[in-house]
């Protein structure tokens, strides 16, 4: 017994030096994203477009003297903010994770980054958390984000249709931190410009039938339906239940909307229908598309800013010639921003070298990214628009 | 004109989603009060068999669309009906060889058979999700309406727009045909009488040369009947997610309670009472005020409660009718 004892020991011992021997070769970066859940259609895209810019960097070879950099992803689940922290911790105590690329929803970004992120101290860039609720969050200076903040947003939105002559909407949207801060931001700048919002009420994610909701809506009226919800969730209820009663015929959708699904869901029927989601045409985004080929869509949203995200990341370890948060936290602005060469999706392995030989860069990459304020996106968006049941890009703001 | 805008509004949000919504309740009100009046305890399954029936439905119509058989204009899973009432006939039959059975020798207390039965709703409910997953299935084809919005404004030429949905049509006729269909069997067959016998006096109609397990059995597959019925056409109207049918249990059981616990036709009133309270208390009267009240110009929607509150509706009238009428509205047995 004591001599098993002692060979289990051994055993132990030498597979956790082992452990961290090949942990001095290998830094590991956690994609943490709403894998299932409401907002899956858009992270099967956004997941592989993290792990390509992390593929990126580590193939050059030239990541602090040839570390490699490994990817590990964990499912937030997008709604339920206990899983979302228990994968976040799984990631940093089991896997040893040097920095998060994620949440993709607002509410459980929150979650994650004071529960977990902040407490262990690790940084954490989210691609498409928007909730203005963030841009005020005790942070610790660990969070940023590639993505503006909704109340940018809402802006944007007032402008698109305000532009179309569209004055008197009704806005529908989904319970929970992303869509009531978007729909107030929405409200209070449309309200400020000169347009009324008849009505501004919440719908509950994922219920079978939407057609009492649908009457509350219709009964107010309006131009256009504002739809700020999630396209594999209520959002396309609240759409088809308003087609099937008529109650409105075109529609509005901010970024959490728009994707191909839509096409699919509906078709022509939502012809004249407009929307807005960040995008931008910077030279970065045709080298983006370039770089993906067919790997994945690089068009749909926040597929760009995830990219970014784990990019920025990496670039800052880079920077700072440390993979320890409390290190590089502070070099995330420095790379994003100017002054600097500027960096364009591809061209990762040029701004290592640069880093390396101590020359300032300004990483432009697929989204234009300029942090602002306390490191969140100014923020670029694409104007959409369905004509022919097709999803079409009306232009950039 | 402005009269007609006003009860084409009502009809589009209140009136024509109510009486489906209401048909719904009724046909599985129907089944919870007949296992009430006739097997003697409250059924919490029944919401989950709802679920099963409508799953073996949609697991024939997807075979029925592989094989390229249609319906023409009407949704395939009405071929597939019989295929699933056929099957949750056989669960309901095995789950009361193996399970009521035994409680039922054993003259169990009914709060037991209550127990028995949730445990029977969370072992069915672990099978439909299993079988089929807790995701929303597409089951629907067909001619997706009767009348279009669009259509219905072109056609009258009025403001307002009036959809019907041709899973809303369906329900409506479906039910009438079952609920008929129901009630002659029960009031004009000698096995309809013999099981209103069984469940008026037990005693007495053993006594009458009544055999008991054929009652259960027939019970049984009627239930199992209105059970796959009801919950294949709220799947249509609506779309199946085998959680919903779990969250319908609460308005159907308000339903047979309003109505009067084993009572039919208590039964079909409660299950039209629950529906259409809680679309109209959760409806915004606005735009129909406007129409016909031009000069009164209310500051708000004109709505009593946010739709979220859908269920609280339910809940309060089963509060209400328990405190002041426990037996029902139509002389059920007391809960």
């Amino acid at each position: 017994m004591k001599k098993l004892l002692m060979a289990s020991a051994m055993t132990a011992v030498a597979a956790s030096s082992a452990f961290s021997a090949a942990q001095a070769e290998e830094v590991k970066i956690g994609v943490i994203m709403g894998f299932t859940g409401p907002l899956e259609a858009l992270t099967a895209e956004m997941g592989p477009a993290a792990e390509l810019a992390i593929k990126e960097v580590s193939d050059s070879g030239k990541f602090l003297d040839g570390m490699t950099v490994v990817p590990v992803r964990g499912d937030s689940t997008c709604i339920d903010a206990g899983a979302a922290t228990a994968a976040a911790e799984r990631l940093i105590t089991s896997d040893g994770i040097k920095g998060i690329v994620g949440a993709a929803c607002s509410g459980v970004t929150g979650a994650i980054l004071s529960n977990v992120a902040v407490p262990n101290g690790i940084v954490m860039i989210s691609p498409s958390a928007t909730s203005p609720g963030l841009s005020t969050v005790e942070d610790e200076g660990l969070f940023f984000r590639t993505s503006p903040s909704d109340a940018r947003q809402g802006v944007v939105m007032t402008q698109v249709l305000l532009d179309q002559g569209i004055e008197e909407v009704a806005v529908s949207y989904v319970n929970n931190d992303y869509g009531k801060g978007l729909a107030d931001a929405f409200e209070a700048a449309y309200t400020e410009a000169g347009g009324k919002v008849t009505i501004n009420t919440a719908h509950e994610d994922l219920k079978a039938d939407y057609s009492a909701e649908v009457g509350a809506l219709a009964a107010a009226g309006g131009q256009r339906l504002v739809v700020a919800g999630y396209v594999d969730g209520g959002g396309s209820g609240i759409v088809r239940a308003a087609l099937d009663s008529g109650a409105f015929d075109t529609f509005h959708f901010p970024d959490g909307m728009v994707s191909s699904q839509l096409e699919k869901n509906f078709g022509s029927e939502i012809d004249g229908s407009t929307g807005q989601h960040p995008g931008t045409d910077s030279p970065g985004v045709a080298t983006f598309n370039d770089l993906v080929g067919d790997a994945f869509d690089p068009t749909s949203a926040f597929a760009p800013e995830s990219y970014d995200a784990a990019a920025l990341i990496l670039l800052a370890m880079q920077a700072a010639g440390s993979v320890e948060s409390a290190d590089y936290a502070g070099k995330v602005m420095d790379v994003a921003n100017a002054p600097g060469e500027k960096i364009y999706p591809g061209e990762l392995a040029k701004a290592l070298e640069l880093l390396k030989a101590g020359t300032e860069i300004d990483y432009v990459g697929a989204s234009a990214v300029e942090l602002i304020g306390p490191g969140e996106s100014a923020g670029n968006y694409r104007e959409i628009a369905f004509e022919d049941g097709k999803l079409v890009t009306k232009g950039y703001r | 004109m402005d009269l007609l805008n006003a009860l084409v509004v009502l009809a589009n949000f209140v009136l024509i989603p109510a009486t489906s919504y209401g048909a719904q309740l009724a046909l599985g009100a129907l089944g919870v009060t007949l296992i009430y009046g006739i097997l003697r305890f409250s059924n919490f399954a029944h919401g989950d068999t709802m679920a099963f029936g409508a799953m073996v439905t949609i697991l024939f119509t997807w075979l029925f669309q592989g094989w390229g058989i249609s319906f023409g204009p009407l949704p395939t899973a009405l071929l597939a009906l019989p295929f699933g009432i056929a099957g949750t006939a056989l669960l309901l039959l095995g789950t009361d060889r193996a399970v009521y059975r035994f409680y039922r020798e054993q003259k169990a207390a009914p709060v037991i058979l209550v127990i028995v039965s949730m445990g029977v709703m969370f072992i069915m409910n672990g099978l439909v999700r299993f079988i089929i997953g807790p995701d929303d299935q597409q089951f629907a084809d067909g001619e997706r309406f009767i009348i279009t919005a669009r259509e219905f404004k072109t056609m009258t030429g009025l403001d307002e727009a009036l959809s019907i949905r041709t899973s809303q049509g369906i329900t409506i006729v479906t039910a009438v045909i079952v609920v008929a269909f129901l009630f002659w069997f029960l009031n004009r067959t000698r096995t309809g009488k013999s099981m209103r016998a069984y469940s008026d006096n037990e005693d007495l109609a053993l006594l009458s040369g009544i055999n008991p397990e054929r009652v259960v059995t027939i019970t049984w597959l009627i239930v199992a009947a209105l059970a796959t019925i009801a919950g294949t056409l709220y799947g249509l109207d609506k779309s199946f997610k085998p959680f919903t049918y779990f969250q319908l249990l609460l308005p159907i059981f308000a339903s047979a309670i309003v109505g009067g616990l084993g009572s039919p036709v208590g039964a079909i009133a409660g299950g039209f009472l629950i529906a259409y309270s809680e679309v109209m208390v959760t409806y915004a009267f606005r735009k129909v005020l406007d129409y016909l009240l031009p000069w009164y110009e209310p500051e708000g929607l004109v709505q009593l409660l946010s739709t979220d509150y859908k269920f609280a509706v339910s809940f309060s009238i089963l509060v209400i009718v328990l405190l002041f009428k426990p037996t029902g509205l139509f002389k059920g047995k007391s809960v």
